[in-house]
């Protein structure tokens, strides 16, 4: 790390550098794009996985964005803070979407919630909001008047057009606006109520007869800035938000920010609730596979599977019922542990769902994966090359199956991960049908994990003594791991009161919204639902 | 074996004893119709059941159970409910082609019940080209299925018609084929002349190896036929939300639900007739006492049987597959059906010219 | 009248005080015999077959899938066959939230319903907004939008509820007059009127 923030400060005089493990470099925004530049291209650095771009209003000292990225090479986190220029009317920063194909959508989702222009950005349109919403919610100074923007029956409005921001030759800024579709496209309108879309995400769809020519994908009919509302909880409120971006990863994301937590407030967990929590983890991650195996069947048309697989999902959603009380938003996960010891049945119910995974998996097999029908409609389709994953920080077993070791446990490892033997599934294919495989492995994987753990579960107490009221000193912190969808990134900044300043959830799920139009481009429509359900996503996950 | 017409002669006495020979004809024509009407709608709502309880056995649920003794009545309550849903009118569609579309389903799949040999002596009309007008019929409902697509005026019925309008043509190919395979070794188009030609052994094992292939050739393009999985492509539920006839709702929406049944019956009595005898019952040649038993089991009964058999056979496909893409589909007709379904013929040929048949 | 949903006992289900008065106020002014078991019928075969709009936007909906498998497996009652087009469905399971974006949506989809329609709201963000009430862009219950027959509170509601909540739905249609008499219908106008969809003259 040492080596890059050296060179960093050689090149950029400029630039001001904090922190050590995760550093976080400032730099002037007229400086800001020849960085990214040498920040992806550089031998020493090659930052090429972007993980976020998190936007930020720092009242007085104006608004700007921290873009954390990562090098799939060195591994090394940095972020790079850019104050916006211009005033709070209309505060720019240069794009770096031509540095990193997936920024082109963080940036617009910057630009929805703060209202920062980025210069050059081919697609500048709101994101989850509707183009007439007035305001730009996650300002300081956002008006949340209900009359400002009210429910309204009326039909959003639709324009075929999105905007560019450049700078001219006398450096004013104009507006140009650009066609989305060519006038003579026939566009069909999938969703946001359809049955393939898992929820209400919103694809129009350019098509050539049977073939997709281009895909135009509306976010934000499930947007219900979870950011926002916590800002206004305190730190052990905001907890519960975490069941309900990815309802399946509800045990990944809460661990994620209870470490987030955890690590500001310097509280050290016991080994027991480590251990819970990695078993709980694992058994959401095979639970949300099974899930996925079946939904994806379905879409393919095969329904049956679906009912195949729930049965083993609906097995440990009986485990989990009997420790944390719920089948879905459990809430177990808490500062400083778990909040329940562990139901008296649990280990021996771990080991029944443990014995029945394999026989189950190779019924998968045989029913579907081995199906000529199956493998037609999924080898071939969707192929998404490595350095494309890379590009739009396609993360998770999505990622994997292009071939790319992007799995945080392994990476980064927290928790006790590290000390843990398990595989890191990878395929190099690419296509619907390595995505699949992927899946069916990491179940056998997680099944590895967890019986490495279940027979010795450690003595002690679930849960140390925190403070009644958390205050967390001033400061940022950031944190990555793995939900059951790829890297759940999280970057807090506290002003030292008992609520988050500013608490970004990067989640897996808009990336793979993004990469949509890239890989089915050429392809059919059904193969659209292919790998739409191969990618996994989870609507509520990307709207947040 | 018990002969049925002796009803059908009875009551054509009775009537021309008491009026007139036009009138007891159009009284004729009446019965019959409400007849066909009334087990038209009957099969329709057994086989909306059927499917539900054997989908639900293979997806290790229970199914229908609450509406009657097993649920009996499930399909009668969802009946009820359709006839007084609301008919929604839409503004923008060609409301002529609209109405008529739902129309035209039901009566193809109506008049190919017409030739179907219900039991020994008990068919509409048996005309020495029955199995051509069955076909000629059956290909009428593809019309019904563009006219709704077309007229709804929305981009994804206008799709799903399309792909059965690709669908249907090129499938209808391998039925036609491989019912003329079996017209071969029959000798006959006329339904009554292919029954009777089976009375001593069913074409499955007479025709024995193309026989064979045909009849799995015919289930395929059959069940493309009717739009069932894995060929149900027009309404791919996930991809079209619900294909052609989305914008149908109340009985005109029924229309097109019952006549998926239908047709789908009407697919397997028509393999149990080229194939498995129709109504005749199993006769091994040789095994006489055992021929005699089996003749005591009504013809109804067999013919019902082996169609709701080889209905099962064909839900199974829908519950297990998953769906084909259209350029799939289309190849595995175009490439492979097609060119085997050829060679097939000829096979039958040369086996009827050198008497290698049994 | 008892109000029976299936094969569940009277006594089992004789717990909504709701129903009970509807009940009441059907019976107080008596019915036409002709017309009254005309209506029976009729209502037997709504009331058993009511089927589902494949409609949801978050938790609660992966809720309404397990509703379907093999452990609750609501094809016991006949609701298995959910439509994806929502002119061939009869009732709505708002499964999970409606936000600003997704209202003018949902509305059109409640519209494009065709009648008899019915909406079950389903969990505390369909009811209230729930964990989500104090966000800007969440619409705080799905009430002033459509007119709500059943709510399943829960977050997400256990299927067992869900399954509660359309057997509820069930008997309130059981007592329903299609032929004249107190009608939800007439109810049903006067929320629609008082709630027109903006932007759109009739």
């Amino acid at each position: 790390m040492a080596n890059i923030t050296e060179k960093i400060s050689k090149l950029f005089p400029q630039a001001v550098i904090e922190g050590d493990t995760t550093p976080q470099v400032t730099i002037p925004a007229e400086q800001w794009h020849d960085l990214a530049l040498t920040l992806r291209d550089d031998p020493d650095m090659k930052m090429d996985y972007l993980i976020t771009v998190v936007g930020m209003d720092w009242k007085e000292e104006g608004l700007g964005a921290i873009y954390y990225m990562m090098s799939t090479e060195y591994n090394n986190i940095l972020g790079v803070k850019i104050l916006a220029q211009g005033d709070r009317s209309m505060p720019v920063i240069p794009s770096a979407a031509d540095v990193w194909k997936v920024a082109t959508l963080f940036e617009r989702e910057v630009y929805d919630f703060f209202g920062i222009i980025f210069l050059d950005n081919p697609d500048m349109r709101r994101l989850f909001l509707n183009i007439d919403w007035v305001g730009y919610p996650l300002r300081k100074d956002y008006d949340a008047n209900p009359d400002i923007n009210p429910v309204s029956t009326e039909n959003e409005r639709q324009t075929d057009f999105t905007q560019v921001y450049t700078r001219d030759a006398e450096d004013k800024i104009v507006k140009n606006d650009v066609r989305v579709f060519e006038k003579e496209d026939f566009v069909v309108n999938i969703g946001p109520q359809h049955p393939a879309t898992h929820g209400v995400l919103r694809f129009r769809t350019a098509v050539d007869g049977e073939t997709i020519k281009k895909i135009d994908v509306y976010c934000g009919y499930i947007h219900r800035g979870i950011e926002k509302l916590c800002e206004n909880l305190t730190y052990p409120q905001t907890l519960h938000f975490m069941d309900r971006m990815d309802y399946f990863s509800a045990h990944n994301y809460h661990h994620a920010l209870c470490m987030l937590y955890e690590k500001a407030a310097g509280i050290e967990i016991s080994r027991r609730a480590q251990v819970i929590r990695v078993i709980m983890d694992e058994l959401s991650r095979i639970a949300s596979h099974a899930l996925f195996i079946g939904t994806y069947c379905m879409d393919l048309g095969a329904t049956t599977m679906l009912f195949y697989a729930l049965r083993v999902r609906e097995q440990i959603l009986n485990i989990m019922e009997r420790t944390c009380g719920a089948r879905m938003t459990f809430n177990y996960e808490c500062i400083g542990g778990v909040m329940q010891d562990l139901d008296k049945d649990f280990v021996k119910d771990v080991k029944a769902l443990l014995d029945i995974i394999p026989a189950n998996i190779k019924e998968y097999n045989e029913v579907f994966t081995g199906n000529v029908i199956a493998r037609n409609r999924m080898e071939g389709v969707g192929v998404l090359s490595r350095e494309d994953a890379i590009a739009y920080a396609i993360t998770g077993p999505s990622g994997r199956a292009s071939g790319w070791a992007c799995d945080m446990r392994k990476l980064h490892p927290y928790s006790i991960y590290s000390e843990l033997d398990f595989e890191e599934v990878t395929a190099t294919e690419g296509d619907s049908m390595a995505r699949f495989k992927c899946r069916l492995r990491e179940m056998e994987e997680s099944a590895k994990i967890i019986s490495q753990l279940i027979d010795n579960i450690p003595e002690g107490e679930y849960c140390v003594k925190v403070p009644k009221v958390l205050k967390l000193p001033v400061g940022k912190w950031f944190q990555i791991s793995e939900g059951c969808r790829g890297a759940f990134a999280l970057y807090l900044e506290s002003d030292g009161s008992t609520k988050p300043y500013r608490l970004k959830l990067s989640t897996p799920c808009l990336a793979q919204a993004a990469v949509v139009d890239h890989i089915t481009r050429g392809e059919k429509i059904a193969d659209l639902i292919t790998i739409g359900g191969s990618l996994d996503y989870i609507v509520p996950d990307i709207d947040r | 074996m018990q002969d049925f017409s002796f009803i059908t002669t009875w009551i054509d006495n009775s009537l021309r004893s008491l009026m007139p020979g036009w009138l007891s004809v159009t009284i004729e024509c009446l019965l019959i119709g409400v007849g066909l009407l009334l087990v038209y709608s009957l099969l329709a709502l057994f086989y909306i059941y059927y499917e539900r309880k054997v989908c639900a056995a293979f997806q290790c649920r229970l199914g229908p159970n609450r509406v009657g003794p097993w649920g009996l009545l499930q399909s009668f309550a969802d009946m009820f409910k359709m006839l007084i849903k609301e008919i929604i009118h839409l503004n923008h569609v060609d409301q002529f082609l609209f109405a008529l579309a739902p129309y035209l389903v039901v009566i193809a799949s109506m008049l190919a019940f017409a030739v179907l040999p219900w039991g020994n002596g008990l068919q509409v009309i048996d005309f020495n080209i029955g199995i051509f007008f069955l076909l000629a019929v059956s290909s009428i409902g593809v019309l019904g299925i563009l006219l709704a697509g077309w007229s709804s005026n929305n981009k994804f019925t206008l799709i799903g018609s399309l792909r059965s309008g690709a669908q249907m043509v090129s499938y209808e190919l391998s039925v036609g084929l491989s019912i003329l395979t079996m017209i071969c070794l029959a000798g006959t188009m006329s339904v009554g002349g292919i029954v009777a030609e089976q009375a001593d052994l069913w074409f499955i094992f007479k025709g024995h190896v193309p026989a064979v292939i045909a009849f799995v050739i015919y289930m395929i393009a059959g069940t493309a036929e009717t739009n069932r999985g894995p060929f149900d492509l027009p309404e791919a539920e996930s991809e079209l939300t619900a294909g052609y006839h989305t914008e149908y709702s109340g009985i005109h929406f029924g229309f097109f639900y019952l006549a998926e049944y239908l047709n789908l019956f009407i697919v397997s009595g028509v393999a149990a007739l080229m194939f498995f005898g129709g109504w005749m019952p199993l006769h091994i040649p040789g095994w006489d006492a055992f021929n005699h038993i089996m003749d005591y089991i009504p013809s109804v009964v067999w013919f019902l049987g082996k169609a709701f058999a080889l209905s099962f056979v064909i839900i199974w496909f829908k519950w297990t597959f998953p769906r084909l893409r259209i350029d799939h589909l289309l190849a595995l007709e175009w490439k492979y059906l097609l060119p085997i379904n050829l060679c097939n013929l000829v096979l039958m040929v040369l086996i009827i010219v050198f008497n290698l048949h049994f | 009248m008892e109000v029976t949903t299936k094969s569940m006992p009277y006594e089992a289900f004789k717990d909504n005080e709701y129903i009970e008065s509807l009940v009441k106020q059907l019976q107080e002014s008596g019915t036409n015999v002709v017309v009254g078991s005309l209506d029976k019928l009729i209502n037997w075969g709504r009331s058993n077959s009511i089927w589902p709009l494949t409609f949801a936007t978050s938790c609660c909906g992966i809720e309404f899938v397990c509703l379907g498998a093999a452990r609750f497996d609501m094809a016991r009652f006949g609701w298995e066959v959910a439509r994806s087009s929502p002119r061939q469905a009869d009732f709505m399971m708002v499964a999970g939230t409606i936000v600003h974006r997704m209202v003018p949506v949902f509305r059109r989809l409640y519209d494009q319903l065709a009648e008899p329609k019915y909406v079950i709201a389903c969990g505390s963000c369909a009811i209230s907004g729930g964990p989500f009430k104090n966000s800007y862009h969440v619409a705080k219950g799905i009430e002033d939008i459509v007119p709500v027959d059943v709510f399943v509170p829960g977050c997400p509601p256990r299927p067992e509820a869900m399954i509660y909540g359309i057997m509820q739905l069930s008997r309130k249609i059981k007592v329903e007059r299609f032929f004249g008499g107190v009608n939800r219908q007439e109810k049903q106008k006067e929320f629609l009127a008082a709630h027109p969809v903006e932007g759109v003259e009739d």
